[in-house]
């Protein structure tokens, strides 16, 4: 089942196409990846399946409805969650109130506050931050950051989770960390869309990965399928 | 803390408030009239801050309105004040007030915090003038009289709204609308983004704020005879709020409280005697506050509980 | 019914040249120096109150005093944000606490300069006399004062905008205005550019000062309309856009004399009018993207 779909994408900022006529899916179940050079328009993209930004002109449909024009508290409620490139965390707070929120606002029925506060303390839990969690997460180290980003993400219990290069700036054990965290999201059963740099990570946990540049996508397959690819090859990977 | 049990710590807080109030309430009884009237002002203080705060304060978006929802309470004092009951003429211009600040609110709350400031800054300006020509052009009358009340009504009434403003902020804080607000002055595009609808809270929150700002100019008129655009529409009115909450701290639910009161009992105090060196004073303390002083008083006393300083020094 | 309509046109031009001004000198400070200078009126009554001094005292011409005055005023503003700016730069921990914090200095300032004003000239209106003749000029008259006003606006108004289009230093404040730390990096002496913009901004609303005193009547409270009115203006040319600050003022001007023409009463509430407006439809304004 198609989750996520868009059809002829196109964004301008100014004169400048970020995004032009760009298809795409996601199919139930499937870690999609996406990559790309810098500013090829992978974020972008994110921002208006997010509701962040509007589109010129395309579709976007998530579970057959019509997103694309929708704010992104509605997005949220209606499934679709993700995590910032530049880390968009409420710093001031605990680990916990970061979480607590998603569970109280983001999620398709609203929850008591009993209920919420439950569901927070499995998530936080779940990325093994539960000896931190009365910590402010200005305080936290970078991973642990990202951590709460995607607990808070979890917590408005989305069908699909966009997640913006969760591994920039890890280490190697952390990027490792990371990929397992990824698989065992996609376990729980949501479908993810992720944009990564790190290569190691989209080739091994990726069913499938979309190449965007210049704002058009040039490739869509599996990984072996994309790193073969001649035009990638060009583009990005080799040169 | 162990939440079951009783212990007489857990009463303190409690306590002390419902002291105060007790205290409060029976001031009438046992000084004279120019007390009343002066405490009367500081709790006018009191609320224009503590409601600034309620919006200004978690999400971070400077309101420069007070000033103008303080005017319309009190024109609405003059207005309906000779054919309403005085609870209801209150009760109306909370009411005017909120209709007001939710049209303000749509407008330029789902814009970046800069053109709010603006657009609540030049607000007062606009009301002024607005009614001035409404005198001047229709009704072709200047100001208006005012029902008259006695010091320990208004000091009645002004603590009825103080209690008000107080608990309504206080339970504000403890919702997961509070939350939400925090979560919006920290990253509100992060709030967007996990089912906020911040627009909406924004303007809900600011709207209920201008409530208690606006049944305060009510109450406060009917010290006055005479009302005119001039004297309703202040400017002063909004600066000091912003004044008073940051320098009793922004942090904690008491530092505007204790800000206000602060200033204010000073202010009635000093103003009459030198009012442009006092405000200039005003402008001084408040560059000395945002600059060294940014969480205010409060910040100043919780620091000082937590004992900081000297952990402070032994880190470097 | 031509004639009638030219008075207009030129009524408004000659408000919206001094709305033009300050409204640049407000847009250097709020796009390049990111202080979005609530006390930007005072500097207006200073330099106003200031021309008003050196003429009733020892008879200066207001056009000669402006060596006086724009200094003084450049120097007021750019020790300003040496001192308190730049330390709240320093401590701040992102632009935006920068742009809050610095906005509620500049309250400060506002009731600091207001009062000393008002302590040392009273709150009374005060006015000279000064170019007070009539020019006849397409069947009207006009005082001299103001069409002398009018020039000069337009002429240091569009100075100053070849100064930024075509000089070097004009080059590193427009530098500085898109891309601060990059600015650094090319070269451009940061923290002295911002300071300079800031302290521009200021001359800039003392010379405006000067040009109202030569035409109204001035008083120490009357900083904060124009400031309001630097306000609209700035957001209605387009937030950091200098030649939309110029273009803004002059549009604002003429909306400002057609409202008069009927009902001069509400030419504050046209102009909140249009703000918001402008505010629904499109509040990156004319010149925004």
């Amino acid at each position: 089942m198609r989750v996520l779909e868009g059809d002829k994408v196109t964004k301008y900022f100014g004169g400048l196409a970020a995004l032009s006529k760009v298809d795409f899916h996601v199919d139930k179940g499937e870690i999609v990846g996406l990559i790309g050079p810098n500013g090829a328009g992978k974020t972008t993209l994110f921002n208006l399946i997010s509701g962040a930004l509007p589109l010129k002109s395309g579709v976007i449909n998530f579970r057959g409805e019509k997103i694309s024009g929708l704010k992104p508290h509605q997005i949220c409620k209606r499934g679709v969650s993700r995590t910032f490139q530049s880390i968009k965390i409420f710093g001031n707070m605990p680990v916990f109130q970061n979480v607590l929120l998603g569970a109280l606002f983001g999620t398709p029925t609203a929850m008591s506050s009993a209920d919420a506060a439950k569901e927070t303390a499995k998530l936080v839990e779940f990325v093994g931050l539960s000896a931190v969690s009365a910590v402010p997460v200005k305080d936290l180290t970078l991973v642990n950051q990202k951590r709460v980003e995607v607990a808070r993400a979890l917590a408005t219990e989305p069908q699909l989770l966009l997640l913006d290069e969760l591994m920039a700036g890890l280490n190697s054990t952390e990027v490792a960390e990371s990929m397992e965290l990824v698989t065992a999201i996609r376990d729980k059963g949501i479908t993810i869309f992720m944009i990564e740099h790190v290569m190691k990570a989209i080739m091994n946990i990726c069913g499938r990965i979309m190449v965007l540049h210049h704002g058009e996508k040039i490739a869509d397959g599996t990984p072996k399928e994309v790193a073969t690819s001649k035009k990638v090859i060009e583009v990005y990977l080799g040169e | 803390m162990d939440n079951t049990k009783f212990t007489p710590r857990k009463l303190l807080t409690p306590g002390i408030v419902l002291l105060i109030f007790a205290l409060l309430v029976t001031f009438p009884l046992y000084t004279s009239g120019y007390n009343i009237v002066l405490l009367a002002a500081i709790l006018m203080y009191v609320v224009l801050t503590v409601s600034w705060t309620m919006f200004s304060g978690p999400t971070g978006y400077i309101s420069l309105a007070p000033a103008a929802f303080f005017g319309v309470g009190i024109y609405t004092a003059a207005v309906l004040g000779h054919s309403l009951p005085l609870l209801a003429m209150v009760g109306a211009a909370g009411l005017v007030c909120f209709i007001l600040a939710l049209g303000v609110g749509t407008i330029t709350l789902r814009l970046k915090g800069v053109y709010f400031a603006i657009f609540t800054f030049g607000l007062v300006v606009l009301l002024k003038e607005l009614l001035l020509f409404w005198e001047i052009v229709v009704t072709k009358t200047r100001g208006r009289f005012v029902v008259l009340e006695t010091n320990d009504t208004i000091f009645y009434v002004m603590l009825g709204i103080f209690v008000a403003t107080m608990l309504t902020t206080y339970f504000i804080r403890r919702s997961r609308l509070g939350l939400a607000l925090v979560s919006i002055g920290e990253n509100e595009e992060a709030a967007a983004h996990i089912g906020i609808n911040v627009t909406w809270l924004k303007v809900l929150i600011f709207a209920i704020s201008s409530i208690f700002m606006g049944m305060t100019g009510a109450i406060m008129a009917t010290r006055w005879t005479y009302v005119d655009p001039y004297v309703a529409f202040n400017p002063l009115f909004s600066f000091l709020p912003v004044l008073m909450a940051i320098f009793g701290g922004l942090g904690k639910f008491y530092g505007p409280v204790i800000g206000a009161a602060i200033f204010a009992y000073t202010e009635e105090l000093l103003l009459t005697k030198f009012p442009y060196y006092y405000m200039l004073t005003f402008g001084i303390i408040l560059i000395l506050v945002i600059l060294y002083m940014p969480d205010g008083l409060a910040g100043f006393i919780e620091k000082w509980r937590k004992g900081g300083w000297r952990r402070k020094r032994a880190s470097t | 019914m031509v004639v009638t309509i030219l008075n207009i046109v030129i009524a408004g031009l000659l408000m919206g040249g001094i709305y033009a001004l300050i409204a640049m000198g407000l847009s250097l400070q709020y796009g390049v120096a990111r202080v979005l200078n609530i006390s930007h009126g005072e500097f207006i009554m200073l330099g106003a109150f200031i021309t008003w001094v050196l003429f009733t005292s020892i008879g200066l011409n207001p056009f000669i005093s402006l060596v006086v005055s724009g200094p003084i005023l450049f120097g007021i503003g750019f020790l300003v944000y040496r001192t308190l700016f730049t330390s709240l730069r320093n401590k701040a921990p992102n632009q935006g606490a920068f742009e809050g914090s610095s906005m509620l200095a500049t309250f400060g300032l506002l009731f600091i300069i207001q009062n000393i004003a008002l302590a040392i000239w009273g709150g009374d209106m005060r006015a000279y006399s000064f170019l007070n003749f009539g020019i006849k000029f397409a069947g009207t008259v006009f005082a001299a004062n103001r069409l002398a006003a009018l020039v000069l606006a337009i002429v240091v108004g569009l100075g100053f905008y070849i100064f930024l289009a075509r000089t070097r230093i004009g080059k590193a404040i427009r530098a500085a205005a898109q891309d601060p730390p990059v600015a650094a990096l090319m070269g451009v002496n940061i923290n002295l550019v911002l300071a300079l913009c800031f302290g521009l901004g200021a001359f800039m609303a003392g010379f405006a000062g000067l040009l109202v005193s030569m035409c109204y009547p001035i008083y120490g409270t009357m900083g904060l309309e124009y400031t309001i009115i630097a306000l609209i203006v700035v957001v209605l040319g387009g937030l950091g856009s200098i030649p939309g600050s110029f273009i803004g003022g002059f549009v604002l001007g003429l909306v400002g004399a057609i409202v008069s023409s009927f009902q001069p009463a509400l030419a504050m509430a046209a102009y909140y009018v249009l703000f918001m407006v402008l505010l629904i439809v499109k509040p990156t304004g004319i010149m925004g993207k």
